[in-house]
């Protein structure tokens, strides 16, 4: 760069990426907030058609999901420790951890979206699944965008420059726990919302 | 607060840094084309959205043009239109309803919205606030351009099967649930415009929170600056809604899923063929997202303008600001009570008398930061010693019109008054009153301010003051009719008045509003020959040409890479104009307390600048 560099630090004390990523986190929970608020109206409008669709969903596969997710947040917090105490190693082995549960999410989720295919269940088929397949594909785009960046700081650490930018590092954890956060929220929203107690009404 | 790193300390060293660059570094792509400098993101937001507004207002025109004249073929430029949307020349009915959608939509998601923040958001703040560039360069640079490429997207429309998008630029299911490519292509360039608008807010909001210069507290900031950044929230808080909205309508016009479809609709529209839609869903739940975003975004087009127009009031007429922390306050206030009144869109959609009472006061209620803002204006102008240059008198325009905007305003929240109104031309009078009268004569303001700054060069100002006076008469004259249209029931988006009797009468008004639209659509044109003119043969700018206080103003016209020649420190708020104990009517706000002279004699100021 030419010119004049006013490199001061940060005014606020927190730095830059991860100011910027916590008003984004922000955003983020209004967008997911839409979603879930259309839920609410459109859920009880419709209670016997989501609560009867609802419970064609595999909940332990999605249970097998939360707990591969939320061993992938731990996993990163580790890393992002790792790297700040500057434990290439650690770092590594967390990392590709953190890679593996994210993608044994995608592939579990992968098994079943094509199942419900092979049921003849689609988008479309009915509101339940319109939203099925709206939060969870949206969902789906997050954990794949935490993906990339995360296999590229890897591979940076195996270079003989490494890596060693720590604040880069942290401000991935917060958008991947993020993701988690509203897997967390998603996943008793579309799988276990259904009162064991209830009786569908005889019309 | 630590101290600035110094890169390059004086004048001459900037120079040589430029040069040693210049051999493999500043490739016309990266200056011009992919540059994170800030200024130059501002450049391509200014030239591209000047560029929209043409397209809208061309827009605008023809559909004028089909309300005064029905059925009569477009002039000149009529036998060029394709013979699928107007036939020999005339404009079809479907072809109008896509130039409304499409002439709103242009000026609101690609004319004003990215000039009030994308322009004035890159141009002041860094600049305002004594820093390099932005606090994330390259997200600005994404930014800008998202919203090029939502820009083609937007206009590509035009060029399939079928048109543009043609449901409104409110995009109402279930019409636009079921429209075909165009209607697509509208969805996907309303959520790329938005994906731009949340990475600039976020960027502003950031940079405005971590790289102020030493000394500047948040309570020394420009009114320009505070206003986008609040703005910046709106967006950051806002947008993400409808992204969230139209998401749900992306899948409901692609994948045929029912968000937004009712149960039992019967369609006759040539994309309906084979609708697999199940139903059960609601189409008012689309208008609560939708309007939760864009009764905050009306707040978008016009917060950062109030800011602008602060600025340039007070520098204009020589005077503090009014009510500096009033003037902060309220815009802390219209942003707030802008996310709890959307439902004044809806009095006619059917809700709950007593939500629609909540909302009718709700809305009621922003007039008072409104009037607290007109009044501080008022109160920074009163008895200054007011200098007419173009900027100002855009500012002055600015309030003149806002007034008359508001006070619709405040009519129409009124539930009972509303729903007669609704959708006529009254709520196309007072959108323009807002967003014409008010952001784009704010957003002209800007750009005769600053564009000394930006470009180096001084406006005309001759011709600046006849693009003023060209474009507040001939304003009023398109718009004020508008009101009285309304209220006797000429509704809005309709293609031919003449077949409703009762607006027969109305014809000559309607003709009449077209003269002076075209008129009003042609003095913009004054605009762009000025800017033309003076980029190239234009006088050289002075680093502060208008003796104001705010940090912009210590760099250089145009300022370099990296904005000011040395580290900026501030000493004094932004609005010292003629304190009554100095010599000097203006106290910028880089200058140190010893460099003031206290009464009488010599000039403090030009030996700063030469710093
Ligand atoms: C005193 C402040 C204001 C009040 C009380 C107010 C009130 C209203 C109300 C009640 C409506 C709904 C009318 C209807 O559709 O029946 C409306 C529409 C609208 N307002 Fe305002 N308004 C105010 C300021 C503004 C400002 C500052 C802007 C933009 C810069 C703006 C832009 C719009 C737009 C674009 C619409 C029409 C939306 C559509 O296409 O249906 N308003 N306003
Ligand atoms: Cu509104």
């Amino acid at each position: 760069m030419s010119g004049l560099v006013l490199d001061h630090e940060p005014v606020s004390g927190i730095p830059h990426g991860k100011l910027a990523m916590w008003v984004f986190l922000a955003s983020e929970i209004m967008f997911f907030t839409g979603f879930f608020a259309s839920f609410i109206v459109l859920r009880n409008a419709n209670i016997d058609l989501f609560t009867n669709s609802a419970q064609a969903l595999n909940k332990w596969l999605a249970l097998l999901n939360t707990i591969v997710l939320i061993g992938s947040s731990l996993t990163m917090a580790l890393s992002v420790l790792a790297i700040e105490k500057g434990n290439k190693r650690n770092f590594q082995l967390y990392m590709t951890i953190t890679i593996l549960c994210a993608f044994t999410f995608l592939i579990v989720k992968y098994f079943e979206y094509t199942s419900k295919f092979s049921h003849h269940i689609y988008p479309w088929t009915d509101l339940f699944y319109s939203y099925y397949f709206l939060t969870t594909g949206f969902h789906g785009m997050h954990v794949i965008g935490g993906i990339i960046p995360m296999v590229w700081m890897l591979m940076r650490s195996f270079t003989k420059k490494g890596y060693h930018n720590h604040v880069r590092v942290e401000v991935l954890g917060l958008y991947w726990h993020f993701v988690d956060l509203v897997w967390i929220f998603l996943f008793p929203v579309l799988y276990l919302m259904f009162p064991t107690s209830y009786v569908p009404p005889i019309h | 607060m630590s101290s600035p790193v110094l890169v390059s300390d004086t004048h001459h060293d900037v120079h040589t840094d430029h040069g040693h660059h210049e051999h493999h570094k500043q490739s016309f792509i990266t200056k011009y084309i992919f540059s994170t400098d800030h200024k130059m993101v501002a450049k391509q937001f200014m030239l591209s959205a000047l560029f929209f507004l043409l397209i809208g207002g061309a827009l605008a025109l023809l559909l004028r043009w089909q309300l005064a004249y029905p059925g009569e073929a477009v002039p000149l430029i009529g036998q060029f239109l394709p013979e699928l949307i107007a036939s020999d020349g005339v404009i079809q009915p479907g072809l109008f309803i896509q130039l409304t959608t499409m002439h709103a939509s242009v000026m609101i998601f690609f004319v004003i919205i990215p000039l009030a923040v994308g322009l004035f958001g890159n141009l002041c703040i860094p600049l305002m606030i004594g820093t390099d560039d932005m606090a994330l360069p390259f997200i600005n640079l994404l930014s800008f351009w998202l919203y090029f490429l939502a820009g083609i997207v937007a206009a590509a429309g035009f060029f399939v099967q079928g048109g543009a998008g043609a449901s409104g630029w409110t995009g109402y299911p279930p019409l636009s649930a079921i429209g075909g490519l165009g209607q697509t292509l509208w969805i996907v360039a309303v959520f790329l415009v938005g994906f731009s608008s949340i990475l600039g807010g976020m960027n502003y909001v950031t940079t405005v929170l971590n790289k102020r210069a030493p000394g500047m507290k948040m309570f020394d900031m420009p009114l320009s600056v505070w206003a986008i950044f609040i703005t910046s929230v709106l967006m950051v808080l806002g947008t993400p809604v409808l992204a969230s909205a139209v998401s749900m309508l992306f899948f409901d016009n692609v994948l045929h899923t029912s968000f937004f479809m009712p149960d039992n609709l019967t369609v006759a529209s040539p994309y309906a063929n084979g609708m697999k839609h199940s139903g059960g869903g609601q189409p008012i739940l689309f208008q609560h997202l939708f309007w939760f975003y864009s009764h905050p975004a009306v707040y978008i087009m016009i917060l950062p303008l109030m800011g602008v127009v602060s600025d340039v009031l007070s520098t204009f007429s020589r005077k503090p600001i009014y009510g500096y922390k009033a003037m902060i306050f309220a815009i802390m206030a219209i942003a707030f009570l802008g996310f709890i009144v959307w439902g004044h869109h809806m009095f006619q959609s059917g809700m709950n008398p007593l939500l629609g009472t909540t909302f009718m006061l709700s809305t009621i209620v922003i007039a008072v930061p409104s009037a607290i803002k007109v009044f501080n204006w008022l109160g920074t102008i009163w008895r200054g010693s007011i200098r007419y240059t173009t900027a100002n008198m855009m500012a002055l325009g600015f309030i003149a019109t806002f007034i008359i905007g508001g006070l619709s305003g405040v009519f129409m929240a009124s539930a009972p008054v509303d729903i007669y109104i609704h959708d006529t031309y009254f709520i196309v009078a007072h959108i323009h009153y807002v967003l014409f009268g008010g952001s784009l004569f704010g957003i002209y303001a800007g750009i005769y301010y600053w564009f000394p700054k930006l470009f180096g060069k001084m406006l005309n100002e001759i011709w600046g003051r006849r693009h003023f006076f060209w474009t507040f008469i001939f304003f009023n004259l398109t718009f004020f009719p508008m009101h009285i249209l309304g209220v006797g029931g000429h509704m809005r988006r309709i293609h031919d008045p003449n077949v409703y009797d009762f607006l027969k009468p109305f014809q000559p008004w309607n003709e009449f509003i077209t003269i002076m639209a075209i008129i009003l659509g042609f003095s913009q044109l004054i605009l762009f020959g000025n800017i033309i003119y003076t980029w190239i043969w234009g006088p050289k700018a002075p680093k502060n040409p208008w003796n104001a206080n705010t940090l912009e103003w210590h760099a250089p016209s145009p300022p370099p890479h990296g904005n000011f020649l040395a580290p900026v420190r501030v000493y004094r708020s932004p609005y010292e104009f003629s304190h009554p104990d100095r010599a000097d009517d203006f106290h910028p706000q880089w200058l140190a307390p010893g460099e003031v002279e206290i009464e009488e004699t010599t000039t403090v100021s030009e030996t700063q600048n030469t710093h």
